[in-house]
């Protein structure tokens, strides 16, 4: 039987041998040396049955279908959008994927402009080009808010289980969160608590590996969220959020009633799920 | 140029907000000098933090032939490096206008003020002076580089000792160092205060540098002389802007100077 010298979910660091012998099987982001089991990365590893994998601490994006995305258009020729997305090559919109009607003549600026910030979903990746949809239910044009950088290996962790980091994090700030698989999240909300929902996200980037997060987590928005003092100019603002934020909590149990703007979240942890029933 | 970005800087300015939680008018309170950093390969050297911008500032001495014009003087040279580790705005290349910018109003704040005294650097009249060259270098931005390179320019000058000098072979050895400091009379320090959406902000981020209306850049010596200004930015300002902008970074001043 071969030897495992690593315990499962300790960090690893690239050549850092993991296993010996022909018993366990390398997968993303370990390689066989001989008898041994390498690590190619910096990460945690994880052990399934025979199968060791290591999910990396940091990571680029990697584009796959059905990913949404927060895109930025960058470039627009006479039928067609182009858009970062922060992958290898840019995401394409074309015409037909978007749901306004482009009437002939028209300018492409009128419908998404230079520097404007949508919300994606990937339809194909290809080593030539990868195809964005705004056809969808909740894909939409972004206004107001604002945007964070999270780690693209680390947005599963921000939206959780079942959607369970990314739900604590709206309910205890009241902010509208957005998180694209790209590593882009947008936060709109009253601007402390915007500030205390992105100090959350930044602590999710930086501890993501830790277990036990969504606890600290929990703890650390109920402690900020004390301090959080909003004046009363931004009283107004903040009991629209309230009303919906009490209409949320008052419909936990029918979930599909809330509004259009949640939608894009639970799609996206949708297809996280999927993706980490695959790996255990 | 992105319009959400803009737009929310925007709405929370008007409501007297910023980004990162601060007052309008509240310099980011972790403002940190460093002498002596690289103590073996510059006459002076020093590291600055306003927050996470960090800048890396040295000094060397050189000697030189005086300008034609000025024979009994000697001169500085500052020259800023925006390298791409520094901030993913920075491209690799030729000195792009920002640093030269950057460099020329680090530059104006240290000659204009008079601080130096550049007869002093003078070795023999017409044929031999030093040359003072400082070299910035941002090792990250995230924001204010301008305040930061004035400072980190200045902290390196005070900490600048001239190096063993040998009038007859004209060799430096820049191995020993005598006990002899750059002279300095003044501190000259800069600030910069940004206008954005009719309103007044100091030490900004990033992000609010790239949507800024108007910046005005005021250096000031120990007792509160203005001694230089660089405006930049594409809107105008009118007299009563001038007025308070040069008033507000007045007040910052101190923070910085506190921090020598």
């Amino acid at each position: 039987m071969g030897e495992l010298f690593v315990k499962e979910k300790e960090i690893v660091v690239p050549g850092q041998t993991l296993a010996e012998g022909m018993d366990y099987l390398p997968a993303g982001g370990a390689y066989r040396d001989g008898e041994n089991i390498r690590s190619s990365i910096m990460g945690v590893l994880g052990i399934n049955g025979r199968v060791l994998r290591i999910i990396p601490l940091k990571s680029q994006y990697r584009a796959r279908p059905g990913d949404m995305v927060i895109a930025k258009i960058t470039e627009m020729t006479n039928t067609v959008w182009f858009a970062d997305i922060d992958g290898y090559r840019d995401g394409i919109l074309s015409l037909r994927e978007v749901p306004e009607y482009v009437g002939d003549g028209d300018e492409l600026c009128q419908y998404y402009n230079y520097g404007d910030y949508v919300l994606a979903k990937l339809i194909q990746v290809s080593r030539k080009n990868m195809v964005l949809t705004m056809k969808g239910p909740g894909l939409r044009k972004l206004s107001g808010g604002r945007l964070v950088n999270v780690n693209p290996s680390k947005v599963p962790r921000v939206i959780g289980k079942q959607g369970s980091m990314i739900g604590l994090i709206k309910d205890k700030t009241g902010c509208r969160l957005i998180i694209g698989q790209n590593g882009l999240a947008w936060i709109q909300g009253a601007p402390e608590h915007e500030l205390v929902a992105i100090e959350a996200i930044e602590m999710i980037n930086e501890r993501g590996h830790e277990q036990g997060l969504t606890d600290k987590v929990e703890k650390f928005l109920d402690e900020k969220m004390k301090d959080v003092v909003v004046d009363d100019a931004e009283e107004e603002a903040h009991e629209t959020e309230k009303t919906t934020k009490e209409k949320k909590s008052s419909k936990t149990d029918s979930k599909d009633d809330s509004d259009e703007e949640e939608q894009p979240v639970r799609r996206a942890v949708g297809g996280k799920k999927k993706s980490k029933r695959s790996k255990k | 140029m992105a319009k959400i970005i803009k737009e929310h800087i925007h709405q929370l300015i008007e409501k007297g907000k910023r980004q990162d939680g601060r007052e309008l008018l509240e310099y980011r309170s972790d403002v940190s000098v460093e002498y002596g950093i690289s103590p073996k390969t510059a006459e002076g050297s020093a590291r600055v933090r306003i927050g996470e911008t960090e800048v890396v500032a040295g000094v060397k001495v050189d000697i030189a032939t005086p300008y034609p014009d000025s024979p009994g003087e000697g001169s500085i040279m500052v020259g800023a490096e925006l390298s791409p580790f520094a901030s993913d705005r920075f491209e690799m290349g030729p000195p792009s206008i920002e640093s030269i910018e950057l460099a020329r109003v680090v530059d104006r704040g240290i000659r204009e003020s008079g601080a130096m005294d550049f007869t002093k650097l003078c070795i023999k009249e017409g044929e031999m002076v030093w040359q003072v060259i400082i070299d910035l270098y941002p090792m990250n931005d995230a924001g204010n580089l301008r305040d930061a390179c004035s400072l980190a320019a200045l902290a390196a000058l005070k900490d600048a000792k001239f190096p063993e000098f040998d009038k007859k072979t004209g060799k430096i050895d820049y191995y020993n160092r005598t006990k002899k400091y750059i002279p300095l009379e003044d501190d000259p320090i800069e600030v910069t205060v940004l206008k954005i959406h009719g309103d007044y902000i100091v030490d900004p981020t990033c992000e609010e540098e790239e949507f800024l209306d108007a910046r005005l850049t005021v250096a000031f010596l120990k007792d509160g002389t203005v001694c230089a200004m660089q405006k930049g930015g594409k809107e105008s300002l009118t007299a009563e802007d001038v007025k308070q902008m040069v008033s507000i970074a007045h007040e910052k001043v101190d923070i910085l100077r506190s921090a020598l």
